[in-house]
């Protein structure tokens, strides 16, 4: 438990570096082009978020990769073959590493700021701002831990389906970010989205409807 | 430049003696490494006799007992990566809390308390003002500071290898003393007020007095003699974040980021060549078979002999007849407080020591636990000096922060894996510090930009 708690740090890196690198791209890209411009800026943005997407997804697929090279090794060292950690546990923990330095990137300067003072929308920008930043960075961090899931899932068993299908709601889900201010538009799909994810994943996992029934009725499960 | 003159003559003292401490700390690193040669061998002749006693031993969670596996020169090569891996997972988590602590005390402080981020003038280590027209003039000041700093940290070191060769122990021990006396007492005194002075809250000398004496006393008999682990542990960290705090505020900034660039590569020169005065020092202490200083070292042997209860008797057995041929040097096991310990007190702890770290049922694992980690004072200080800077910088970004603290987090974990591989002496710092560099100057300048941009429109990733 103790060593599942400190690998949270080893995806929250990965993340972190997809980040850099995108954001280095995205930084070329704005200093050489005309900053007045402010459709090109705007397209910009949205070009930098669509890649910074694709690429926390190729750097997830590289956890993954360095995560099943340091499970077969510990599966070799260990007396029958089977390593200590399953797919799924690595997995979550992926998923929570991902979620959790998205989540803190996304929303630790805007909670900074509330403590300060100062008046929300006071130009004209939504009132709702910090209700909503919470609600989206909540929804995010929940559907990294998903994706993480179904994303492995799909890798070790090979079924792409899976692996697509998590590529495309992430794109998703941050392409209807484009539509902020207008909320209805974003932050009710994400979390339409991310129950589905839960459900999904919930099943990949190895769960099943019995044993929601069971942990419900605090039943024993045989 | 210089605020006062009997302030910085004090301050010139206590940067005189925690350089050098910090310097020689980072090489504390090996107390962990060198001696492990010793224990890891000795692990595997202990289990090795014990194999015989008991067959086979259950496994406790992902760390597989070495026990169960039989023979063979096969087994032995796989024992030994188990070994690491148990190692390198362990005193990771071992020592991401404290260090983690550090950091966050370093950062809160910072955040609140405008003294520390106010400029007060400069050290005398670093002359050099940093107020000038051209950035050119600019940057060869700060190299001309980081030159002075680098230089004082390393003839603090050599004088401090050559007392120790000479076996002033009485001198050091007093150096110590003095040192950590004006940190508990002088140093807290002063981060009192500011925070008292942060939250306007009204405080009368008496009672001041009351609770710097208790903590600077209590603070010394733990550092310096024997107490409770957890406290000592506490006031290591508490000191090492006020050291920290120092250094913030009385570095000016182009000077601080050469000083960690340049103090990281003096800290791999001095722990890896053959001349090293870090090296020199762990290796006589290693043939005196003394503990070095404990009062600079962080170390968290003690955390499993708290939590182990149970008794195994038969293992128990087995370990007291291979113990006493081993020599542990570091049988800090217990307070880690004995400063500088003959070798007549050495070899009289090994016995119930270890008899009383081996009450476990699992045998063959807490064989390697009963070792810890340990991690220099320095290594700390120039971490937690590292975050304060990122938080303390002119943007006052959280995302630099973090982005810094992971890196330097992430790089402690490698500096223990090359440690569990190596097993000998290694720097601390160049790793943590090479990431909590490049993490920092990228995320300020590109990550920041585009983070805005995108928190501006609320756009998410």
């Amino acid at each position: 438990m103790k060593v599942l708690s400190a690998a949270v740090l080893k995806p929250a890196f990965f993340w972190l570096l997809s980040l850099l690198l995108s954001s280095l791209v995205w930084f070329i890209a704005v200093k050489a082009s005309n900053e007045k411009d402010a459709e090109l800026q705007k397209s910009l943005i949205i070009f930098g978020v669509m890649f910074s997407v694709l690429l926390q997804e190729v750097f997830r697929f590289a956890y993954y990769k360095l995560l099943r090279k340091a499970n077969e090794g510990l599966a070799a060292l260990s007396e029958d073959g089977k390593s200590p950690l399953s797919v799924q546990q690595m997995a979550y923990v992926a998923g929570l590493g991902f979620g959790i330095m998205s989540g803190a990137f996304s929303v630790v300067n805007i909670l900074a700021g509330s403590v300060g003072p100062g008046t929300v929308g006071i130009f004209r920008d939504s009132q709702y701002y910090f209700l909503t930043s919470a609600f989206m960075t909540m929804a995010i961090i929940l559907l990294h831990t998903f994706w993480s899931v179904l994303f492995f899932d799909g890798f070790e068993n090979k079924r792409w389906v899976a692996v697509v299908a998590v590529i495309a709601t992430h794109l998703l889900v941050s392409g209807l970010t484009f539509l902020n201010p207008v909320y209805e538009g974003s932050l009710i799909p994400a979390f339409v989205i991310m129950v589905l994810m839960a459900a999904w994943a919930y099943f990949t996992a190895g769960g099943s409807l019995q044993n929601l029934q069971h942990f419900f009725m605090c039943k024993e499960n045989k | 430049m210089i605020s006062s003159d009997s302030e910085d003559e004090l301050y010139t003292e206590r940067t005189a003696l925690m350089s050098a401490n910090a310097s020689t700390a980072p090489s504390y690193q090996d107390r962990d490494g060198a001696p492990s040669p010793t224990n890891v061998q000795a692990n595997r002749r202990r289990s090795a006799a014990r194999r015989p006693a008991n067959p086979v031993e259950g496994r406790v969670g992902a760390e597989g007992g070495p026990a169960s596996r039989d023979g063979g020169g096969e087994g032995e090569e796989e024992e030994e990566e188990e070994l690491i891996l148990k190692y390198g997972a362990k005193h990771v988590i071992m020592l991401f809390v404290p260090v983690t602590l550090c950091m966050a005390v370093v950062v809160v402080t910072i955040k609140s308390v405008s003294f520390y981020t106010e400029k007060d003038g400069q050290l005398i280590y670093t002359p050099f003002t940093e107020d000038t027209d051209s950035v050119g003039r600019r940057l060869l000041n700060s190299i001309l500071n980081t030159l002075i700093m680098i230089s004082v940290i390393v003839v603090m070191t050599i004088i401090l290898v050559l007392l120790y060769k000479y076996r002033c122990y009485k001198f050091i021990h007093g150096w110590l003393i003095l040192s950590s006396l004006l940190l508990l007492f002088l140093f807290t005194y002063i981060y009192l007020g500011e925070v008292f002075k942060t939250y306007n809250v009204a405080m009368d000398y008496p009672t001041l007095i009351l609770i710097i004496w208790n903590f600077g006393a209590v603070g010394m008999v733990c550092i310096h003699w024997k107490g409770p682990l957890q406290l000592q542990q506490a006031y290591l960290i508490m000191i090492s974040a006020l050291m920290a705090l120092v250094f913030i505020k009385y570095l000016p900034e182009w000077s601080a980021w050469v000083i960690l660039g340049a103090i990281s590569v003096y800290d791999l020169i001095a722990v890896l060549c053959p001349k090293g005065p870090l090296r020199m020092l762990v290796e006589t202490a290693q043939e005196r078979n003394e503990p070095i200083f404990p009062a600079l070292i962080y170390s968290s042997t003690m955390v499993w002999l708290v939590s182990m209860a149970k008794r195994d008797v038969d293992t128990e057995e087995h370990l007291s007849k291979t113990c006493n041929a081993d020599n542990y040097p570091e049988v800090e096991v217990e307070a880690n407080n004995h400063a500088v310990q003959g070798l007549d007190d050495v070899s009289d702890m090994p016995q119930t020591q270890i008899q009383g770290v081996h009450h476990s049922a699992a045998g063959g694992e807490e064989l390697e636990e009963e070792k810890g980690v340990k991690l220099g004072l320095g290594d700390f200080i120039f971490y937690s000096v590292l975050v304060g800077k990122a938080a303390a910088g002119a943007s006052g970004d959280w995302n630099t922060t973090l982005a810094c603290f992971i890196a330097i987090l992430i790089g402690l974990c490698l500096t223990l894996l090359l440690l569990a591989v190596f097993k000998k002496a290694l720097p601390a710092l160049p790793i943590s510090i090479t990431f909590g560099l490049v993490f920092y100057f990228s995320t300020d300048n590109l990550v920041r930009p585009f983070m805005d941009t995108l928190a501006s429109h609320q756009f998410y990733i």
